[in-house]
């Protein structure tokens, strides 16, 4: 006991003197970490700020850090050049209605790798997961080929049904689904409780936090899809977010775009994100670090 | 144990995953297979009843259509140049940010900020940032990013405009992709050295070992299993690059001077479909899956000579 607490002070000693020594190194620390920050915050910065300007004020040659006078009518603009309200709305559909069924697909195909037993199971899952490490642009080219033949292209389905399973979700809520005890299950099922009622009852309500990172995830998915969208349904009525915005303000580098009105485009498209991240940034993170993957 | 009735509703439950799966995902694998084999094989020509033979042509013309090399070396630079750098700055981040107290968690939402982001948006306004804004040939405003080198002496440089080189947008294209790629190494990072054994720094601190010694000789051997986590997802994402450069450049894929410069592997794929050219396009993709399992299966390697459990 005695011995410890020496070894105790001794440590605290040694790392008082470190401290004394490593003030200056604290010092880079911090300026190392804030000079970090202010450039991953800049570009956020710099897009809100220009979003205020005149066009006049956007383009002096000596660049103004806070607007002299404050445009809001540019997000009125950007709302009705680049048909935002019909953007939202078409991203909005798409969203909500791929993440309930793929929710609801996800949930039934999770309690049966994890509660029910059926002759090859173990082979089905270990073959599900081997289609993970195959990039999506494979599966791409003959699924444009599929829904071309469906006769789906510039429908709301097309954007919705190819990508409802994911086999990542299935995979993390069954590893959620297993940890709740069996002897639960098993007492439901003395009580005459039917499956469905014991996943609405007992498993749901124990795994929702899986289950909200995966609904963040998936309507994030949506927000941010353009590879897809807009192989498939890039028309006027279908429009997703992005290939919207992307096609409103076609010439990026361009000499005669409104910039102020572009970026007030850019930051109504980003809100959501940063509104849902800042509510909601726990589940993001816990299920970002256990997938690594967008959406 | 297993009656016959438990297993008909296993299967049921399975069912809507399982008929999805089969025709957006099993197909896919089988057919993209069977389309780069068939010689020259086009979407609207099989439709109209036209067989094709067997072979390896689609891999050739892969190879000889114009813009593939170009398409291959942009990829390749972007995925070698980005992985280290957005590896060893997120190292150092993580590592600054485990040794504070004070300010560790608004510090930490932010570097996390730039994930919950729309990569076409904010490529946008990187090129905003790096824009030179005219009217009519007269360069009006340098942009920010110039403006900031004008005012530390320098002199302001084309990034992405008509004219540019292909250096400077690459510059501006990899500063783009570090920054995007940063919060999930960071995220991953952190989260490996919040789980490493204080005692090990305790001892160290005994020893009285510098700073620096314990990032290097503690802090990375046991951190080795998440550092080849987020190189091996970091080259896969790399090898990916698509959207970071239409966010800047545009579906033109390069500045007006020079379309399609910049396009990717991932672009020339998609770059194939509005043609119907299947065949090519299903070869290219295959080469792309090959590149990355074989890059892929050499980090598995090295990591795993290197890797410290």
């Amino acid at each position: 006991m005695a011995e410890r607490m020496m070894k105790e002070r001794n440590l605290q000693s040694v790392t008082a003197k470190s401290r004394l020594g490593n003030g200056g190194a604290k010092f880079l620390t911090y300026l190392f970490l804030l000079v970090m920050a202010v450039i991953v915050l800049f570009p956020f910065y710099w897009m809100i700020i220009s979003s205020l300007k005149t066009l006049t004020e956007y383009r002096l040659s000596k660049p103004t850090f806070f607007p002299r006078t404050v445009m809001f009518s540019n997000y009125g603009e950007a709302f009705t050049t680049a048909r935002l309200g019909r953007l939202f709305t078409n991203t909005l559909i798409v969203g909500v209605v791929s993440t309930l069924l793929s929710l609801v697909i996800t949930v039934l195909s999770a309690f049966a790798f994890a509660r029910l037993e059926f002759k090859g199971k173990n082979i089905l899952f270990a073959a599900l997961l081997a289609t993970m490490m195959i990039p999506g642009e494979l599966f791409t080219i003959t699924n444009y080929a599929t829904v071309n033949t469906f006769g789906w292209l510039n429908t709301y389905t097309v954007l919705i049904v190819p990508f409802l399973v994911s086999v990542f979700y299935i995979y993390l809520l069954r590893q959620n689904f297993l940890q709740i005890p069996n002897e639960l299950y098993l007492a439901a099922k003395v009580d005459g409780t039917s499956d469905l009622k014991y996943l609405w009852t007992v498993m749901i309500p124990l795994s929702l936090p899986t289950l909200i990172s995966i609904t963040i995830l998936k309507m994030m998915g949506a927000w941010n899809s353009y590879i897809w969208p807009r192989l498939v349904a890039n028309d006027a009525a279908h429009q997703m977010i992005t290939n919207g915005l992307r096609n409103a303000f076609k010439d990026a580098a361009g000499e005669q775009t409104n910039y102020p009105v572009q970026m007030a485009a850019v930051a109504l498209v980003s809100a959501p994100l940063f509104l849902v991240y800042i509510f909601l940034r726990k589940y993001i993170m816990k299920g970002v670090s256990r997938s690594g993957i967008k959406g | 144990m297993v009656d016959s009735k438990k297993q008909w509703k296993a299967w049921i439950y399975l069912a809507p995953a399982i008929v999805l799966l089969l025709v957006f995902t099993v197909w896919p694998i089988i057919n993209t297979i069977r389309m780069a084999l068939l010689d020259g094989y086009n979407g609207m020509a099989a439709i109209g009843g036209k067989t094709f033979a067997f072979g390896v042509d689609n891999f050739r013309a892969v190879v000889e259509y114009k813009g593939f090399f170009t398409c291959l070396r942009n990829t390749i630079l972007l995925c070698v140049i980005t992985v280290p750098i957005s590896t060893l700055l997120a190292l150092l981040v993580s590592a600054a940010l485990n040794s504070i107290k004070f300010l560790q968690k608004p510090l930490q939402t932010i570097f996390f900020l730039p994930y919950v982001t729309n990569a076409i948006a904010i490529g946008m306004v990187f090129a905003a940032m790096f824009n030179m804004v005219r009217t009519v040939r007269v360069v009006q405003t340098a942009g920010i990013v110039n403006n900031v080198i004008e005012f530390f002496g320098g002199t302001a440089v084309n990034w992405i405009n008509a004219g540019s080189t292909y250096w400077a947008n690459m510059t501006v294209l990899i500063i783009y992709i570090v920054w995007n790629a940063l919060p999930f190494k960071i995220l991953i990072l952190l989260g490996g050295m919040q789980s490493i054994n204080k005692q090990y720094y305790d001892a160290a601190k005994v020893d009285g070992s510098s700073r620096s010694r314990i990032l290097w000789r503690i802090t990375v051997p046991l951190l080795s299993p998440m550092i080849a986590y987020v190189v091996i997802t970091g080259f896969i994402a790399g090898f990916k690059e698509y959207t970071s450069i239409v966010g800047i450049f545009g579906e033109k894929m390069g500045p007006a001077s020079d379309a399609g410069r910049l396009n990717t592997m991932v672009g020339y794929i998609y770059d194939a479909l509005p043609s119907n050219d299947y065949g090519r396009a299903s070869a290219a993709a295959l080469i792309l899956f090959g590149i990355i399992l074989i890059v892929t299966l050499i980090n598995l390697y090295v990591s795993k000579k290197q890797v410290h459990y």
